[in-house]
């Protein structure tokens, strides 16, 4: 350790030790260590208790009943696992699934592909590339509810940008196609603004990725007389990996949960089409208010997330080993 | 007395003189619940006589429309204290009244001498009563309201344009009388150039999240025949929910919002119907008769311009139902307050000036008055309208009910996604699963 920098940290242990009271200092004199860090620790752990853990437990044990929270005079009676039944043969529930997966899987695939992309063209220190990568983050700075509103405008068919950009390309006339209220668009239109939103986010993490691989590998490939191509491949995506993998596992976890960007832009229509788990939940738990049933569907959502999470993380520590 | 006694004891004193003052200052004041728009203003314009009579100060909460339901139920479900005085949805009484949210005023109307039979019947039936058809009050009827409609009578009276109607379809261009005439009328108008601009048919209800599409799509179904039980009371669907005459209603329905709607109309409400129609977009459009007093002074497209009319019949003349009843919170801590504010409403005086105002007052003394047709441009197809109204379910699984039928409606006429009749059918299926559970009909 740096002789200056110990000096400072025993003069500040000196200088706390003195301005303890000296009943408190005699107190915590008779503990033992660990009692000590349990009295530092449990402050923190009755917050996590209270925040996190009993209302877990509470919403496990209320996907047991009908508990309906508009109805706090009513009879709470256990149903056993008839909420999770019903949950998991109603037909729009998959309905549901299958947006969010078809809007996670698609949302990951372009956002790895655009940012890392575009973090490997911003990595080759071209100049103005620090102005560049801060236009390109300022989507990403934005609130989901500026932004929703925003696209709403810019999809509107009479008036918004987005119909005439399209119309000028393709020449089809801009009030012809409703990129909201149709429903085979309309589940590419949330990916296309969640994509413009979290590239960036992703573009960073791959930066730094390709930041962290030393020159002298690339050096050594050229020695070697490795082409480009084979640099890529050989260097580049192998050492960037696990930061991909990574940054795929945010935004895997950020879009399951995708609630506020898209009730803005669809509320979940046309009919159901962009409803994603989180708004068919939100519509059971408060506008239907099953809050039995809205629980139920809470556990099997976090028990699939949880679990893919596992088994991602699984992978990506072996990805991280080799 | 040491110092530290003196200062213990002062600050007593005045924490209780602090604690005096605010709950006297509680007893002088009443928070009224509401939705924003128009009519909420006026009710605060003809509160300032109550404020002046009693002295007591008035705070107004309004919430704006699609959160309404949501802000005000978790507000109530939650026991809180914000509202003394609720103008609540119609449909919203049968959970009030069952989960004692709303104080029941049967009692006190006694007391005070005020009679249901004041109020017009279809009003005291829908936004006082719970059970429906006894005489169990948890409101006073406050603002009578139903769909209707409005439209460009400038446009309707160019003389080029009736000729053209009148060609094609061999009667004059006016108003629509049904549904059928209503679809020809809009698609008269729609993609028509008037003054240099594209203008299309109507502007109806296809809002998802909250009762947009569903008090949009009742207007065409009830028309029809569409009933929601086969008896009154009996929960026995089939054969009411899914009758030809719903299945009719609900394709004409559709048929309207896929030939005569503007582009992109896909998930509108009051608001959106508001501004297409001020901006000139559209020719006819549906809207709650709250807003027809703005819309008949409106510097646009108000005056002359604009013309009103009743929601059209088919097999029946039938409007869907708005409007609110004023009740009591049950949590409030200043009841005599509250009933006070309901002893002065109910006043016939101060109903007349509600209506002046922009209000709805149901009072018959306000709609028997022989100059009260007469007394707005729209008032006569208000008192046809509130004759021919009709209700969702107002159930306290209410708000089950109508998410069900939102998702329904809203997959079929939007989203394309069956047919009539499949939706229907699986509207049934998810309100008997509701009622199951409710343990109204057994499994």
């Amino acid at each position: 350790m740096n002789e200056r920098f110990s000096t400072t940290l025993e003069g500040t242990a000196d200088a706390a030790a003195r301005s303890t009271p000296p009943a408190v200092a005699r107190r915590l004199r008779g503990l033992s260590d660990r009692a000590i860090a349990w009295i530092f620790i449990s402050p923190t752990i009755i917050l996590l208790l209270a925040i996190n853990i009993f209302p877990l437990c509470w919403a496990i044990y209320l996907s047991f009943t009908n508990y309906r929270a508009n109805r706090p005079n009513s009879e709470v009676e256990g149903v056993g696992l008839r909420n999770f039944e019903r949950v998991l043969t109603d037909g729009d529930t998959w309905l549901a699934m299958q947006a969010t997966a078809h809007f996670v899987f698609w949302t990951i695939v372009l956002q790895t592909l655009i940012g890392f992309t575009l973090a490997y063209l911003i990595d080759r220190k071209f100049r103005g590339h620090a102005f560049w990568t801060t236009v390109i983050l300022i989507p990403m700075m934005l609130s989901p509810a500026v932004v929703g509103n925003f696209w709403r405008f810019l999809y509107q068919p009479q008036i918004g940008l987005f119909n005439y950009i399209v119309s000028f390309f393709t020449g089809v006339e801009p009030s012809s196609f409703q990129m909201l209220g149709d429903v085979t668009l309309a589940p590419w239109a949330i990916i296309i603004v969640d994509t413009w939103m979290w590239t960036p986010y992703v573009m960073l993490i791959c930066l730094a990725g390709l930041r962290s691989i030393p020159d002298y590998i690339y050096e050594a490939a050229e020695v070697d007389r490795a082409s480009p191509w084979r640099q890529f491949w050989s260097i580049t995506i192998p050492m960037a990996l696990p930061f991909i993998m990574l940054a795929v596992l945010f935004r895997g976890i950020e879009n399951f949960k995708m609630f506020d960007m898209v009730v803005l832009l669809t509320g979940g229509g046309p009919g159901s089409t962009t409803e994603l788990a989180s708004i068919t939940l939100k519509r059971e738990a408060f506008e239907s208010w099953r809050t039995g049933r809205a629980s139920a569907f809470a556990i099997i959502l976090f028990v699939a997330v949880f679990g893919l999470a596992n088994i991602y993380v699984k992978a990506l520590n072996r990805v991280k080993q080799r | 007395m040491s110092r530290a006694l003196k200062l213990t004891l002062g600050m007593t004193t005045a924490l209780s003189l602090t604690a005096a003052a605010s709950v006297s200052a509680k007893a002088d004041e009443l928070t009224l619940c509401w939705a924003a728009w128009d009519p909420a203003n006026a009710l605060v314009e003809l509160s300032k006589d109550f404020e002046a009579q009693n002295g007591t100060t008035m705070s107004f909460e309004f919430v704006p429309w699609p959160n309404f339901a949501d802000r005000i139920l978790n507000e109530l479900n939650a026991g809180g204290k914000l509202c003394d005085l609720l103008i609540g949805d119609s449909q919203w009484i049968g959970g009030s009244a069952e989960n004692g949210y709303y104080v029941k005023l049967n009692d006190f109307f006694e007391a005070e001498g005020i009679s249901m039979d004041d109020f017009a019947a279809a009003a005291v039936n829908a936004y006082s009563t719970w059970p429906k058809g006894t005489p169990n009050y948890w409101a006073l009827p406050a603002m009578g309201d139903a769909n209707g409609w409005f439209y460009r009578k400038d446009w309707f009276s160019r003389p080029e344009l009736q000729a053209e109607f009148k060609e094609k379809y061999g009667r004059d261009l006016a108003p629509p009388q049904t549904w059928d005439e209503m679809k020809e009328v809009g698609e008269f108008f729609q993609g028509r150039e008037i003054d240099g601009k594209t203008v299309y048919g109507a502007a109806i209800f296809t809002e998802r999240a909250s009762e947009g599409i569903t008090m949009g799509a009742t207007s065409a179904m009830y028309p029809y025949g569409f009933k929601y039980e086969n008896t009154p009371g009996s929960y026995d669907m089939e054969g009411a929910v899914n009758s030809p005459e719903a299945v009719a209603g609900l394709e004409a329905y559709k048929e309207l919002y896929k030939c005569c709607t503007p582009p992109g109309y896909t998930d509108s409400y009051m608001t959106e119907g508001l501004d297409a129609f001020k901006s000139g977009q559209v020719a006819m459009a549906m809207n709650w008769f709250a807003f027809f007093p703005g819309l008949a002074k409106d510097e646009n497209v108000g005056g002359d311009k604009i013309g009103f009319f009743v929601n059209p019949k088919q097999n029946v003349a039938a409007s869907t139902l708005g409007g609110q009843g004023i009740s009591v919170v049950a949590n409030t801590d200043n009841m005599d307050g509250a009933l006070a504010y309901i002893k002065w409403f109910a006043q016939p005086d101060v109903q007349k000036k509600w209506w002046d105002l922009g209000g709805y007052s149901v009072h018959n003394d306000v709609l028997n008055d022989p100059s009260f047709k007469d007394s707005q441009p729209f008032a006569a197809d208000f008192l046809v309208a509130m004759n021919q109204v009709q209700d969702f379910w107002q159930e306290p699984s209410y708000a089950i009910l109508l998410q069900d039928m939102q998702k329904r409606l809203h997959d079929y006429v939007v989203a394309d996604k069956g047919t009539a009749k499949e939706a229907l059918d699986q509207l049934i299926e998810d309100w008997t699963e509701t009622f199951e559970d409710d343990g109204k009909i057994n499994n």
